[in-house]
């Protein structure tokens, strides 16, 4: 009842639901399969005397067929539990295929070994955490950015962040000696800098330039009465009145007549020395025939 | 009309009299019935549609200068003026939570002294901060990373390598962190962001997106090494009250107020907005027409200059003790029937 020639023939040459024509070659899907490969030897179905090991939940079986009992299907395979160790387990193999042909033998044995590393192999991965790939819905991802955005709008962040700050500067937790300057004080304090600068600046000016003194007794006295008049702080009004007169005549020197007249204020320090005295004088040079008249003229001025 | 019709062209014309003629004539009842979709002339149409809208806007202005004269009027009998209205927000018509934070809550302050985050914000422990990656990282990721560097005092990066993110914890753990960053990267983009408290604290996985980095940012500043002072705004509820104390105890909590820099949480709807800022308060001249010549006065302004980062946050999970996908205790997970209603935020 049992050939195998004829089974082999049916199965290679007819049709085999187990087998599968792929590029690399011919396999075998077979369960019962020790190689995998679609040939002669490795036929569970062609061969009467057959040995191959599987594996239930991690646990490998020794499966031996017995061709006697090919007509209970059922009851075709005998099983043998084989131990967890690998070298216990070859010779649990050995014993178990003492006088089997050696080709199966060492089929089987090699079997094993695939098997005890593929083992391994799973039980490490399944230790690994990997990483999961969760879908997300191109609708939500549309949404969620759509209402980001009018989030975003709504939120006013920089108003907001500046309404916080202020309200911290209001309860005082910064320190003051960087906050709270006002630049308006500090800005007034470097504009005085900047006029007084000014004034030296002018008054340098006007060191340099040679000056024609009257020994007018008269006029001495009387400007030294002006003096005791004035005595207190220079008024920048007055300091500007003689700033246009020299610019007025100044205008004037287009005209034949050559007048120049210089007016120093110079009564900020009191206690000035004589030179300073002499220099706070008004003056009057008059480069002209009829230069009484002028000089008339200058003194009914002051 | 009868001068148009010498001129007109026929067909659209008329129409046009005869929509005119009913609108001055029978009132609005028959203009309702022609729109301006109806007309199939698109030439007609458009002017049509036209002078429809214009009919709208003047009659808005006139509204407008009715309410505004009304008002001006009961400022001069010296009477109440109408009551401005507030218009409808989101946030005004949000749908009510039980457990928005209330200041007389006392189970709240028990709940926050006995939180994890407590011995970071009460100075008990300086706030250590580890920043590392997912495992495959390029391009903006380190970009991110080293911009987070400069926001972030006291933080430090590591390579990820191959190593498992329990392993990191345990390592981080030993070596005294308090908190773990995990940037993730999608196609070269940050899109995640894992945040974990440690040695106990809760994990909370956020959802990142529009990040800008700062050399994209147009006028941006340069931060200094100061300590930054934190904004957190918004966060109303419970949920919100722990994820805005997670996120305060990633920062020193005694901030170096003269680098005026400020690291803002704002939450909006759900969305947390990140900011970094350099500020100055200036003093602002405004004149006064009340009091005349004199009346100059000053105001304070803080003026602000970008620098950093910008992103936004979504809390996607809360989960209470360290990174465990498996096995751990979520406090919050975001679910989509959460987005049912656009007037109901958790945060």
């Amino acid at each position: 009842m049992q050939h195998d020639e004829v089974i082999w023939q049916v199965i290679r040459h007819k049709h085999c639901s187990y087998m599968a024509k792929i590029e690399t070659g011919i396999f075998c899907r077979n369960q019962y399969n020790v190689t995998g490969i679609c040939n002669r030897s490795s036929c569970p179905l062609a061969n009467s005397r057959y040995a191959t090991i599987r594996d239930h939940d991690g646990v490998f079986y020794l499966y031996m067929k017995t061709i006697e009992r090919a007509h209970m299907p059922k009851n075709l395979w005998e099983r043998v539990k084989l131990p967890v160790n690998y070298e216990m387990a070859l010779e649990m193999i050995d014993k178990h295929l003492l006088y089997w042909p050696k080709l199966l033998q060492h089929k089987v044995k090699q079997r094993l070994t695939k098997m005890t590393q593929m083992r391994i192999r799973m039980r490490k991965l399944a230790l690994k955490t990997r990483e999961v790939i969760i879908p997300r819905p191109r609708r939500q991802i549309k949404r969620e950015l759509r209402r980001e955005d009018k989030a975003k709008i709504a939120a006013q962040l920089d108003k907001a962040i500046e309404n916080e700050l202020m309200e911290r500067l209001k309860t005082g937790i910064y320190p003051t000696d960087i906050y709270n300057i006002s630049d308006r004080a500090f800005n007034k304090i470097l504009n005085k800098e900047i006029e007084l600068n000014q004034e030296v600046e002018e008054e340098e000016e006007e060191e340099g330039v040679v000056e024609y003194v009257e020994g007018d007794d008269e006029l001495e006295a009387e400007e030294e009465e002006d003096m005791e008049d004035f005595s207190g702080l220079p008024s920048k009004e007055s300091y500007l009145e003689g700033d246009d007169h020299d610019s007025d005549d100044e205008e004037n020197d287009d005209a034949e007549e050559q007048v120049v007249i210089h007016k120093r204020r110079a009564f900020k320090k009191s206690d000035d020395n004589g030179k300073a005295k002499k220099k706070s004088r008004v003056v009057v040079e008059v480069e002209q025939e009829d230069g009484d008249t002028r000089r008339s003229l200058k003194s009914l001025k002051l | 009309m009868g001068f148009k019709r010498k001129k007109g062209d026929g067909d659209g014309e008329e129409m046009e009299s005869e929509g005119r003629g009913k609108s001055s004539f029978n009132g609005t009842e028959k203009r309702s019935v022609i729109l301006p979709s109806m007309i199939k002339n698109k030439d007609k149409r458009s002017k049509v549609y036209a002078k429809q809208k214009h009919e709208k806007k003047v009659e808005k202005q006139k509204k407008i200068r009715a309410r505004d004269a009304a008002e001006k009027r009961a400022l001069e009998l010296g009477e109440e003026p109408p009551q401005k209205m507030i218009p409808k927000t989101i946030e005004n018509t949000r749908e009510a939570d039980e457990t928005v934070c209330r200041p007389d809550d006392e189970e709240l302050f028990a709940d926050i002294d006995a939180d994890e985050f407590n011995p970071v914000l009460r100075r008990e422990i300086t706030p250590k901060i580890l920043i590392t990656t997912c495992r495959f990282n390029s391009t903006r990721g380190p970009a991110f990373i080293s911009e987070l560097l400069s926001v972030i005092p006291n933080s430090h990066y590591q390579k990820r390598g191959t190593y498992d993110l329990k392993k990191i914890v345990e390592y981080a753990t030993k070596k005294d962190f308090t908190s773990l960053i995990v940037v993730h990267t999608n196609r070269r983009e940050p899109d995640a962001l894992l945040i974990i408290g440690l040695p106990t604290g809760p994990t909370a996985h956020f959802k990142l997106s529009n990040l800008v980095l700062r050399k994209d940012i147009k006028n941006h500043g340069n931060p200094t090494s100061h300590q930054p002072e934190l904004v957190l705004n918004n966060f109303t509820t419970r949920l919100g009250n722990r994820v805005g104390r997670f996120f305060q105890s990633l920062f020193p909590p005694d901030p170096n107020f003269r680098g005026r820099r400020v690291v803002t949480f704002h939450n909006q709807r759900d969305f947390i907005f990140f900011r970094h800022h350099r500020y100055i308060f200036e003093t602002k001249e405004s004149k006064q027409s009340d009091k005349g010549k004199g009346g100059v006065q000053e105001t304070i302004k803080p003026r602000l200059q970008e620098c950093g980062p910008r992103f936004t946050l979504k809390l996607v999970t809360l989960q209470h003790g360290t990174f465990d996908t498996k096995g751990g205790e979520f406090e919050w997970v975001h679910k989509p029937e959460m987005d049912t209603s656009r007037r109901r935020f958790f945060l």
